[in-house]
């Protein structure tokens, strides 16, 4: 049984966030953000961007967070004259209003259960919602739980496009649901459709087929955009 | 790769015969410009390479023998046309409700025929699944396509008379993102994004595969450093995506503490893959002609250490569940997947070595550097949950050790070659961490993705569940499922 006392007494390795930032290398890929005064180099990354993510407005270079697939082209070590990037956790932005309204607020600070339903997903999206029950990331002592039935949650967390295939069976979870809840779409496939939606078998994104309360882009976002977003729905997001 | 062109009437024989000297059917592709096409891709069993035999159907008409009756590892393939491409196999048992659902799709469509009527066939109708037990009291259960925690959508029938379960039919495709028609008419480049992001956590060897596809069809050598590297990253995936699949084993076994640690390790590898490529998962790393950013090779070798340390303690941890009744008792002689079956049913990767089917094509069929690398292939041939377990941790160690070595010498120079379009079509292969991932390519002049054909391990796994999921109990089928480490993301593409 060794492997369960090394496990037991192997002492608290748990982020510190939201207290203190999470500065460890490799827990975030980044996210690209707005040139305000961008030079003709980075104007022309507005055609290599895959997914028109990057658009001209001005002379700014804007970001389109939604449709931003992580194809690392605008990135730092890539591109000739990258964008800057920011490495910071908070990615979550709504759909209508600001964050602060989409939160549940009340008890549900303390405790908040969300069902995870997989709606085409890549398999990333899913690993990095894996780690939120990571002993280095551990959203439990943060109050939040995944639950496998819909009728105890109060979070819907969608990932993936939404193929035509899975377009009922999320319905089905999301009607079951009692109120009040929230939808939370994880993932650039999950906010925009990403490189596979809309098409003939994918919706645009969940917004195409529910409504959705809060959006985190990224592809994949990691574990905790993705927990800073779950903050920020039960009430108690780091300010 | 060899091809010959066969009539329909003389295709059955020709696949026998290629079957009987031990040469194992890789992908069934098809061409559907003006008059569909189909090629037959077989691999050869001691490194022969690939032959490929083309058949056209009689003018005017969508049908050819099917070659299920006389090679069952053809089943799923046949399967998956007819749905696609609506091109009915004389002479399968089944066909129809496999990659469009009958609830969903009216039956016909065939979505990859050029021009279509795709979102005109949209049907909503009910749906009962077949049973075939007829004893009295014989139920199926279902379970999915939403169930379980974070699992993936797929959605499993189990059939049962009460206490055990007597078979289990999983129904899949409900992901179904089209990955292969979608990459109709994009251009290379950006095709490449649709097969990296297929299946996420194997996202850098299907990205290889396809840019080794484009690289012989434009004619380019990839350069040393680039070659190198793509090894070094390939293998941090296999490490990592194995680390995973043990984990969920643990998991399912319910020893929360275990998989914990584990879990805690994952993030570990993921962490370094993120610190020395910019990616967690490695996307965006792979490009046509190399790789799309070079490394540093002080932060390679550092990671190098990183993934030697926690594979340590991933064996560590794997040895002392091994001495753990507890767990052993509950992957041992669980999910057997003998090595008839798994030869006769198409199965690739770890989850065949473990039933004795020695095939890897990183050794078979030695692409990028691997020629020059001393590989081992582990296998073990019971078959069972635990052989899968071992296999999977014995690869752990190979991988571990080959990117320490390869990180110790990395040669210097550029990591990418400039390529210009070139017209053609040519054959992609790695072993990808679930097994060999094979690609058919077809560009046009300016490099434009007229066909694709991807088929990853899982697609030629999951057609062996069935021979793994016979008479066992409830109870076990969570542990049988994560043992056998497929993908349904991978296999729905």
């Amino acid at each position: 049984m060794n492997w369960f006392l090394r496990g037991v007494f192997g002492g608290i390795r748990t982020t510190r966030y939201p207290k203190k930032p999470e500065t460890t290398p490799g827990t975030t890929p980044g996210f690209p953000v707005r040139a305000e005064h961008a030079d003709a180099q980075q104007r022309s990354l507005t055609l290599v961007c895959p997914t028109s993510a990057l658009v001209e407005s001005g002379d700014a270079v804007d970001v389109r967070d939604d449709r931003c697939v992580h194809c690392m082209r605008c990135a730092p070590g890539v591109a000739p004259s990258p964008l800057t990037w920011r490495y910071d956790p908070q990615w979550a932005h709504a759909t209508r209003g600001t964050i602060e309204d989409a939160a549940l607020g009340g008890t549900f600070r303390r405790s908040m259960h969300v069902r995870v339903v997989d709606a085409g997903d890549c398999g990333a999206c899913l690993s990095e919602i894996l780690h939120l029950n990571d002993p280095l990331y551990n959203m439990h002592r943060l109050g939040i739980f995944i639950t496998p039935t819909p009728r105890q949650a109060d979070v819907l967390l969608v990932v993936g496009p939404v193929t035509e295939q899975m377009r009922l069976p999320l319905l089905e979870a999301y009607e079951a649901m009692p109120e009040p809840k929230r939808v939370l779409a994880i993932g650039a496939c999950a906010a925009s459709g990403g490189v596979f939606g809309p098409s003939f078998t994918s919706a645009g994104g969940v917004a195409d087929v529910l409504p959705v309360d809060l959006v985190v882009p990224g592809c994949p976002p990691p574990p905790l955009a993705i927990i800073d977003a779950l903050l920020a729905l039960a009430g108690s997001r780091a300010r | 790769m060899n091809t010959t062109r066969v009539e329909a009437s003389s295709l059955v024989d020709a696949c026998k015969h290629l079957g009987e000297t031990g040469w194992r059917l890789a992908t069934i592709a098809v061409a559907d410009s003006e008059a569909p096409e189909l090629r037959y891709i077989f691999q050869g069993p001691r490194g022969e390479g690939w032959e490929q035999l083309v058949v056209r159907p009689q003018p005017g008409s969508r049908t050819v023998p099917s070659l299920t009756p006389s090679n069952v590892s053809a089943d799923w393939f046949e399967r998956e046309i007819e749905d696609l491409f609506a091109i009915d196999f004389v002479g399968h048992p089944r066909l129809g409700d496999f990659v469009l659902h009958d609830n969903r799709w009216a039956e016909g469509v065939g979505p990859m025929r050029p021009g279509a009527p795709i979102r005109e066939a949209l049907v909503e109708r009910a749906w009962q699944p077949r049973r075939v037990l007829r004893e009295e009291g014989a139920f199926v259960m279902p379970v999915g396509p939403v169930y379980a925690g974070e699992a993936e959508s797929a959605l499993f029938l189990l059939e049962t008379v009460g206490e055990d379960v007597v078979r289990a039919v999983p129904r899949l495709f409900y992901k179904y993102r089209g990955v292969e028609k979608l990459a109709q008419g994009r251009s290379a480049q950006d095709a490449l994004l649709l097969v990296e992001r297929a299946n996420g956590t194997s996202a850098f060897a299907h990205a290889w595969t396809y840019c080794m596809a484009v690289e012989s069809i434009v004619g380019i050598n990839v350069p040393e450093r680039a070659r190198h590297l793509r090894m070094i990253f390939a293998e941090m995936e296999r490490v990592r995506r194995h680390c995973a699949v043990i984990r969920a084993i643990v998991d399912s076994t319910a020893l929360w503490v275990g998989a914990s640690r584990l879990l805690e390790l994952e993030e570990r590898l993921l962490r370094a893959c993120g610190a020395v490529a910019g990616h967690r998962y490695l996307f965006g790393l792979a490009a046509i002609g190399g790789l799309q950013r070079d490394v540093d090779d002080e932060a390679l070798r550092s990671i190098a250490h990183e993934y030697a340390e926690v594979g340590k303690r991933i064996r560590v941890t794997v040895e002392e569940l091994a001495h753990t009744s507890s767990f052993l008792d509950r992957v041992q002689r669980v999910g057997v997947l003998d090595t008839r079956h798994a030869n006769e049913f198409g199965a690739v990767g770890p989850f065949a070595r473990a039933s004795g089917v020695a095939s890897d094509v990183r050794q078979l069929q030695p692409y990028g550097g691997y020629a020059d690398v001393e590989l081992e292939v582990p296998t073990a041939n019971e078959g069972d949950g635990y052989a899968r377990l071992r296999v999977l941790t014995d690869e752990l160690r190979v991988s571990t050790a080959l990117i320490g070595r390869l990180a110790s010498h990395v040669p210097s120079g550029d990591v990418r070659s400039d390529w210009s379009p070139h017209r053609g079509e040519a054959l992609g292969w790695t072993e990808a961490p679930g097994g060999t991932s094979v690609q058919l390519l077809m560009l046009d002049d300016d490099a434009r993705c007229v066909n694709l054909r991807f088929t990853p391990p899982s697609f030629r796994n999951w057609q062996n569940f069935r021979w793994v999921t016979e008479d066992f109990a409830f109870q076990d089928f969570p542990i049988i499922l994560s043992t056998c480490g497929l993908s349904v993301a991978e296999n729905d593409r």
